[in-house]
């Protein structure tokens, strides 16, 4: 029996009806194509599926579709403002944050989370903001140093720091 | 033209995508009509399988085909590496099979599968399919499994035995240890690690009735070989009636090298609906299950020397777990990539080594990075400090004293890379080991390590430091040497490029070679762009679908920088030859006389006579003008098959804190100083060499897969297998020394695997240093706090 569910996702209101065991990741994946949104695993572990809702990073492997009712999701696609890069996305770009590509958006979004709580974290409150976040090729190094990074420019303003919606 | 691209850490091209959301990676992909693919999986270790009933799964909703192993017309998976040797060698072969039929041999072998309009249709009806096993006794240790009485898993392989080899001189390294002053024995065990990119596997298979054409999407490192494998090898379908293609891969670190059963499963299933793509996606459960697992060694070493620190033998034992069955190459890994390369970078006279392949009730064992070396590392850098402890010697020094000196090379190892039966060589052909043994000292402050000991100890910390001064083989090649019989796999190791220049001056570069996030779109394009003269930004890189690329043999073993950039190199020089040829024509003068700088070919003496490579493109595209022989476009292919491997070394220091109340270790600086030769983007190296750290790091002090006496994997899932994570790790200090490899024109010897290959031994050595003063000599890994607790305990006396 399928739940009618209405939410906004990327600045755009979406609705869909959904099974109620499907997850918010398998919504914003398969229904929505928004296939930024990773899955790497299946224990809430890995942090690949994060997402913004009502403003706070989840994993969206953890919330149900029909929790997300009303909510106000942003998903890597909708972090990127008027096509200009998120700070943080040109800073991984800018200090090779990412190998394989496949943990970076959830990553990126749990640092959006971090910075728009913490704007000037120390490295050691940076590795903790992302230690629900597995990643198997940087081996951090440069993930910290491009949050680092982002930090910095979004203080200095240099670039839009309005692209964390909702 | 602008700065030089070669060498320059530019940002890397991939990368856009990758931020923004937009890869492409196998399940980001949707077809028209396509369905859904599970598999049912053995919850036994070994049973035998008396019936699988489908009945009821076939009558679930959305249901539209159930395979079992009856169904398969060829069930058995190649395995194309047998253990060798110049003299034969049996090997006992058990091939993966697509779906088992009479018996299962661990947890997790596929023995059906659903195909549905939905995943969660596919799901639900495995629990519709009735399967009565008749459960065996399992093993899972390699030592328990050739030991009498074990439970027998193979017909054809008594005590469990795959194969029996050895290599080097066992008479001269019994009389070395017979004459020596001083043996070190000691047992060591390399654990099973599981090996988790974050992109688990997946793949999908579609049948095109029309044409009787198959086409394989796949998370692979191997598309062209995997063309041969799950083609014609396994399924009968002729090379040229199968398409593999590799999207996006999101990580692999060897895994996704392999022949895997899905592969055929979702081919044979869209050939059996009728032509609808069949998808299957690889839950992280199911990969810890059903992909290749990674080390599980048992090692019994001996060392020998004299008191003043010179090394004469080393002898090994090591009983290599291959798992169930075997895969695609795992004999190969535990003898030629493993006990060949057992001295390091250590002159010691005589080394011999027996290895045995072993079967046990476990997922099978394969390359996981590093691929037998890290495990040779181990044993050899455990083995220096074994032997350093003994006899009272500094750890730096008797390295230094040991070290091949600078001017030995060539060397030839006395384990044997050395000469296959063809006569192909391979040595050693290049090092110098104590620069980056000094360099790491300087870095770490190594002459003040006893205050920082005594320092820690107040704060109720162990202090330790551990040294690892490796030596990699990589670059596999040459053909000769790897595929001799007995030798390799059997198999070339060349790698092809071809390269066209278009009408606008746009450059197509396309490789055999296919990458899982190293960067080989940004690499490749340095390269052509420093051998053509022309943007970075003007060359684009197209691999890993075999419609379109020449055979490549695929990204592994860090051969790609070495050997795909060579090919690349050689196409970039055919193309310039070529572009001479028509700027003489366009010139009016001799092919000789023409000068090439960058992208201008002008004539010699007179600089104001000068076409671009983009005009010459242009004009012989169009070729309204070109002269008779001459044919037209600029497109042009290479092979490139290698001389000799590449020989990165270098030196890897740890340093940790151990807790002397908890257990709980802590690195707290990691430093390593690598020679990988010249660099095409630094960058790149530099993270290359992070992430093999932090995954060495992480078999030292975290990782281990654990199955109980029945052959359930306890660590099954991300909740019980301890992957690093951020707030583990400290940042890494990189350093380097530079010895361009003499085998390939730009100098590069590869670096994937450096990271993971050294830092194992680097902060196993560091923990055991720190619990010395104790009197612990040897602890095997992972050093979780429970087990340093123990430690701790038991050579205090106490009770643990």
């Amino acid at each position: 029996m399928a739940e009618h569910v209405t939410l906004v996702v990327n600045g755009q209101r979406r609705e869909v009806d959904v099974e109620p065991r499907r997850l918010l990741v398998e919504v914003l994946r398969e229904d929505f194509d928004l296939t930024g949104t990773h899955v790497a695993c299946d224990t809430s572990q890995c942090g690949a599926c994060t997402v913004h809702m009502d403003g706070q990073s989840v994993k969206s492997c953890t919330v149900l579709a029909v929790q997300a009712d009303g909510a106000t999701v942003t998903t890597i696609e909708g972090l990127a403002a008027g096509g200009e890069l998120h700070p943080i996305q040109a800073a991984f770009w800018e200090k090779h944050g990412l190998q394989c590509g496949f943990c970076t958006p959830g990553m990126i979004m749990s640092a959006a989370d971090l910075l728009a709580r913490v704007p000037d974290p120390s490295d050691q409150q940076i590795r903790h903001a992302i230690h629900g976040n597995l990643c198997r090729c940087t081996g951090y190094h440069n993930i910290v140093a491009a949050i680092r990074e982002a930090a910095v420019t979004m203080h200095t303003g240099s670039a839009s720091d309005s692209g964390i919606v909702g | 033209m602008a700065i030089d691209a070669l060498g320059a850490s530019i940002k890397r091209r991939e990368d856009p995508r990758f931020i923004t959301g937009a890869g492409n990676y196998i399940d980001d992909i949707k077809l028209p009509s396509m369905v859904h693919m599970a598999i049912l999986r053995s919850p036994y270790a070994h049973a035998n399988i008396r019936s699988v009933d489908v009945t009821a799964a076939r009558a679930m909703p959305g249901v539209i085909d159930v395979i079992v192993g009856a169904d398969v017309p060829y069930n058995p998976l190649p395995m194309v590496w047998p253990a060798g040797g110049s003299a034969g060698l049996r090997n006992n072969v058990n091939s993966p099979r697509i779906l088992a039929t009479d018996s299962v041999k661990w947890t997790g072998e596929g023995v059906a599968a659903v195909v549905a309009e939905t995943p969660a249709q596919a799901f639900d009806a495995l629990a519709a399919i009735v399967v009565d096993y008749e459960p065996l006794p399992a093993v899972v240790d390699a030592e328990k499994a050739v030991a009498p009485g074990a439970p027998q898993l193979h017909e054809n392989a008594p005590n469990n035995v795959v194969f029996e080899w050895s290599v080097g001189d066992s008479a001269g390294t019994e009389a070395a240890i017979e004459a020596a002053e001083v043996v070190v024995r000691q047992r060591l065990v390399n654990q099973r690690l599981i090996p988790n990119p974050m992109e688990t596997r997946g793949d999908i298979g579609w049948y095109n009735p029309g044409t009787e054409e198959y086409t394989l999407w796949m998370s692979s490192q191997t598309p062209h070989i995997q063309r041969l494998l799950v083609g014609i090898f396994t399924m009968g379908i002729p090379e040229h009636k199968l398409r593999c293609i590799a999207p996006d891969v999101g990580g692999a670190f060897g895994t996704k090298i392999f022949c895997y059963a899905d592969y055929a499963l979702v081919l044979l299933a869209s050939k059996r609906i009728g032509g609808r793509p069949v998808k299957w996606i690889e839950g992280r459960r199911e990969n810890y299950q059903s992909t290749i697992h990674g080390r599980d060694h048992i090692t019994y070493l001996e060392i020998a020397g004299k008191r003043d620190g010179e090394i004469t033998g080393l002898r090994v034992k090591t009983l290599a777990n291959l798992g169930g069955r075997l895969s695609t190459i795992g004999p190969g890994i535990p003898t030629t990539l493993y006990a060949r390369v057992l001295s390091g970078c250590y002159k010691i006279p005589n080394v011999y080594a027996e290895v045995t392949g072993v079967y046990t009730n476990t997922t099978f064992v394969d390359a996981y990075r590093g691929a037998g070396r890290p495990e040779a590392t181990y044993v050899i850098e455990r083995a220096m400090d074994l032997f350093a402890r003994e006899i009272g010697m500094d750890r730096a020094e008797i390295r230094r004293r040991n070290f091949i000196a600078p001017d030995a090379f060539p060397y030839d190892n006395p384990s044997g890379l050395g000469t296959a039966s063809g006569g192909a060589k391979i040595y050693i052909d290049s090092g110098n080991y104590e620069p980056a043994l000094d360099k790491a000292l300087a870095m770490v402050g190594y002459d003040d390590l006893d205050a920082r000991k005594v320092e820690a100890r107040l704060r109720g910390k162990y202090l330790g430091l551990g040294l690892s001064t490796y030596l990699e083989v990589c670059g596999v090649a040459p053909s000769k040497w790897i595929g001799a019989v007995g030798e390799g796999w059997g198999a070339a190791m060349w790698e092809s490029s071809n390269i066209r220049v278009h009408l606008t001056g746009k450059v197509v570069l396309t490789m055999g070679t296919s990458p899982q996030g190293q960067g080989h779109e940004t690499t490749y394009s340095q390269v052509i762009s420093h051998e053509l003269g022309v943007p970075v930004d003007d060359v684009i890189v197209q691999h890993s679908d075999t419609q379109g690329t020449p055979f490549g043999y695929g990204s592994y073993g860090s051969r790609t920088s070495s050997v795909g950039s060579t090919a690349a190199i050689k196409a970039a020089g055919k193309i310039r030859e070529k572009a001479r040829r028509y700027a003489a024509h366009m010139l009016e003068a001799a092919p000789e006389d023409i000068e090439i700088d960058g992208a201008n070919y002008s004539v010699r003496g007179s600089p104001d006579k000068v076409k671009t490579l983009q005009e010459i493109a242009f004009a012989l595209d169009l070729a309204f003008d070109a002269p008779v022989g001459m044919e037209p476009y600029l497109d042009e292919t290479a092979y490139y098959d290698p001389t000799n491997c590449t020989w990165p070394f270098g030196t890897h220091i740890a340093i940790v804190e151990i807790d002397e109340e908890t257990g709980h270790v802590d690195l707290v600086r990691y430093v390593a100083v690598d020679d990988v030769g010249n660099k095409i983007n630094p960058m790149i190296v530099d993270g290359q060499l992070h992430g093999g750290i932090a995954q060495g790091v992480g078999q030292a002090l975290w990782e281990g897969a654990v199955y109980d006496d029945q052959g359930q994997l306890l660590s099954g899932s991300l909740l019980d297998y301890a992957l690093p994570r951020a707030a583990w790790l400290p940042s890494f200090e990189l350093d380097e020394t530079v010895t361009p490899s003499p085998v390939n024109p730009i100098g590069v010897k590869g670096v994937g695997e450096a990271g993971a290959i050294a830092s194992t031994a680097a902060v196993s050595n560091a923990v055991v240093d720190a619990l010395g003063p104790l009197g612990v000599r040897h602890l095997d890994m992972p050093y979780t706090p429970q087990t340093v607790w123990r430690a701790i305990q038991t050579a205090k006396g106490g009770q643990a």
